[in-house]
């Protein structure tokens, strides 16, 4: 058990260390977050200038610590997110990697690390989400084409995105499990239409997506039909396994910055909210702690993503809804506007709980998957 | 990175769990509660076994071997919640004569105020004039109160074996309320089936899984501000983990006979050690503004 890193690591990180003080001063300024042809252009130029620096594959092909190196480094430097390279870069692009032909790599792999293209994720719909399985969108094959009609719901960056990882039904006398199909189906494509929903937060960060009969080339399908379940497993697995890292490093640096806060405007003296903060210090080292185990874990069993994916983010989303309770307590009454930083944060947390399979269908999945607790009825 | 157990420390797991297994099971828990005093002859083999002079160099005549030893050994009394000055005795090894071998019992005055096992030590460590006699909630920890302890700072070695003991008491009550909840059966199926007490055994592993890396990481890193965060992780783990395993037993969780409730008064007596839980939180407080 220890907690060093290699000479090769160490050698990585100095020289992303290097790499980031240089090109970050060179970052154009940050569009506003209700701007979203600003946020698309400077969320891909950024992959842009990961890649050109050799830095584009790190979420895909570099070994788990690597990419944790990555991840503590570019958030401690104060780098830009993902953003919307979030599905192509950590979604769509691992699963077509594993699953898709030697074509759909070369079409779709090279745009996403260049920061060309963005993907938006289609799976939830009005009537799935947490059942997933249950969708109904379907399609139905002409020819070359699939044939897709439904509507599908809550879609991240749909608004900006080039493609959709699209879940669709192709045998609606299967079983629910055994009749999705996964296809890659462009934005741009008649019949689909996009409208973007207003968050709790006031922006809109996701949408609806209608489908009207839209075709989707056959050639699109990754996996094969009826198999998109098993597909969409491996891409969850990379979402809840190794997604949140960088936030772990951000909401450190978010404690650190409530408690000089404090001290400034005097809540620092009041002993139960600074054993509060005390509290979520430990909190929030715990879970770096538990990142580095969950990662040398994945390092030992070659890479692949394990449950400890979901006791992180059980764990995380609750906590990080926990740290800006908190900064409301630090603000006082200034937590009510929402000019102050941290306020719009505070709504944004609320999503942590929801997305990505809410508390309640993570807390089945640690039941019966680690505890072996039987399935209920 | 190689943030995981080595094969030797698996191996070591092993060894405690296996010695603890033959010669204190359930059958000895109950004995010990019949018989209140401490096994002497238990205490030797301990001692025998390297459990006190496992960080004591080798050159000392100790096992030589570090925290990280030292915590899962302490994981695993606590799964059992072996009885006695465990922490104080392994801290005075190398210190006090006999305490290595497991031939002297050695007890602390907890900066505190309590002292656990007063009457049965052989050596107390600070000044524990005026003690007064508690009546214990554990049936395994006699306590005494008192009354002026003079201020002295708490050693972070023995936070953190005591975070060890409760990460031992949390992973051991998840594990009782995972076993009763595939068994016991209500309403024509296991209660583990019903949501409602899934998600309790849920959150119990996965407070348990945060305090396990936050107590291991402890152990390797010695940094006192690690090992605050440790205990925190560990003494919530252990209370919320042992009151819901006692939820998920129902009515026999309530009674004497279910050994639930030593989990939970054990883990009751090692949360106020040190004072309870204040200082750790105004040091990592004060960790985050420095
Ligand atoms: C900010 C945000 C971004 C998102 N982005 C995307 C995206 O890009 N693409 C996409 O496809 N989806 C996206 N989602 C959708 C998200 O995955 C779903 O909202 C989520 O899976 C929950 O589904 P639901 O909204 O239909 O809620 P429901 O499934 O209706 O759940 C409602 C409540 O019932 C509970 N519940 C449901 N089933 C059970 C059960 N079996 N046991 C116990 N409780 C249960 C839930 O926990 C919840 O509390 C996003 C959501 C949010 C909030």
């Amino acid at each position: 058990m220890d907690l060093a890193y290699t000479p090769e690591e160490e050698e990585f990180r100095a020289r992303l260390r290097e790499w980031l003080a240089k090109a970050l001063p060179a970052l154009p300024p940050k569009p506003s977050p209700l701007d979203w042809p600003g946020r698309r252009a400077y969320d891909l130029g950024w992959q842009r200038m990961l890649h050109d620096a050799g830095y584009a594959h790190v979420h895909w092909d570099a070994s788990p610590t690597t990419r944790l190196i990555f991840l503590e480094e570019t958030e401690t430097a104060g780098a830009p997110y993902v953003g919307a390279g979030f599905v192509g870069l950590l979604h769509a692009g691992p699963t077509i990697a594993a699953e898709g032909t030697a074509e759909q790599r070369a079409r779709w792999l090279p745009p996403i690390l260049r920061g060309e293209e963005v993907w938006c994720q289609g799976f939830s719909e009005p009537d799935a989400g947490s059942d997933l399985a249950s969708l109904r969108t379907r399609a139905h094959r002409e020819g070359d084409d699939y044939v897709v009609s439904g509507s599908k719901i809550w879609t991240s960056h749909a608004e900006v995105a080039d493609w959709c990882e699209l879940l669709v039904r192709t045998d609606p006398a299967a079983p629910k499990h055994r009749g999705i199909t996964w296809l890659a189906m462009p934005m741009s494509a008649p019949g689909v239409v996009v409208r973007p929903l207003r968050t709790l937060a006031g922006s809109a960060e996701f949408a609806e997506v209608f489908l009207d009969e839209v075709r989707v080339p056959v050639a699109n399908r990754v996996g094969a039909e009826n198999d998109g379940w098993r597909v969409t497993m491996v891409t969850l697995s990379f979402e809840r396994g190794t997604a949140f890292v960088g936030e772990v490093v951000a909401c450190r640096r978010v404690l650190g910055e409530l408690a000089r806060t404090a001290r400034e405007n005097g809540r620092w003296d009041d002993p139960v909210l600074r054993r509060r903060l005390g509290r979520l210090n430990a909190e929030f080292r715990a879970l770096w702690r538990l990142t580095q185990w969950n990662v040398s874990e994945a390092e030992a069993s070659g890479g692949v993503p394990g449950v400890g994916g979901s006791v992180f983010k059980l764990r995380y989303s609750h906590a990080r809804q926990e740290l800006y309770d908190a900064a409301a307590e630090v603000l006082g009454a200034e937590s009510l506007d929402l000019e102050r930083s941290w306020v719009l944060d505070r709504l944004s947390s609320l999503s942590y709980t929801i997305a990505a399979g809410t508390s309640q269908i993570q807390r089945n999945i640690v039941a019966e998957r680690v505890l072996g607790l039987p399935k209920g009825r | 990175m190689r943030f995981q157990l080595t094969d030797d420390q698996l191996a070591l797991r092993e060894g405690v769990r296996g010695l603890l297994a033959r010669r204190f099971d359930g059958a000895a828990l109950r004995a010990a509660m019949d018989a209140p005093g401490l096994d002497r002859a238990l205490w030797r083999e301990l001692g025998a076994a390297g459990f006190f002079a496992l960080r004591v160099p080798e050159a000392g005549g100790g096992v030589g071997l570090g925290l990280p030893e030292a915590v899962l050994v302490f994981e695993e009394a606590g799964r059992t919640l072996l009885p006695g000055p465990l922490v104080a005795t392994h801290l005075a090894a190398g210190v006090v004569d006999g305490a290595a071998e497991g031939e002297t019992v050695v007890a602390d005055v907890d900066p505190g105020g309590l002292v656990e096992w007063l009457e049965e030590a052989d050596v107390v460590r600070g000044e524990a004039a005026g003690a007064v006699s508690l009546n214990s909630v554990d049936p395994l920890t006699p306590l005494h109160r008192v009354p002026d302890p003079p201020p002295a700072a708490v050693d972070p070695a023995a936070v953190l074996l005591t975070a060890a003991e409760q990460l031992g008491t949390a992973t051991r009550v998840c594990e009782l309320a995972v076993q009763h909840a595939r068994t016991r059966e209500q309403f024509g199926q296991p209660i583990g089936a019903f949501q409602a007490v899934k998600h309790l055994c849920a959150g119990m592993l996965v407070r348990a899984e945060t305090a396990r890396a936050a107590v291991y990481a402890a152990a390797v890193t010695a940094d006192p501000v690690d090992i605050a965060a440790a205990r925190l992780l560990a003494d919530e783990a252990a209370e919320r983990g042992a009151r819901d395993c006692l939820q998920v037993h129902g009515g026999m969780g309530f009674t004497w006979e279910c050994e639930v409730h030593l989990h939970l008064k054990r883990a009751w007596v090692r949360a106020r050690r040190g004072g309870g839980g204040a200082e750790s939180e105004e040091l990592l407080a004060v960790d985050l503004s420095a």
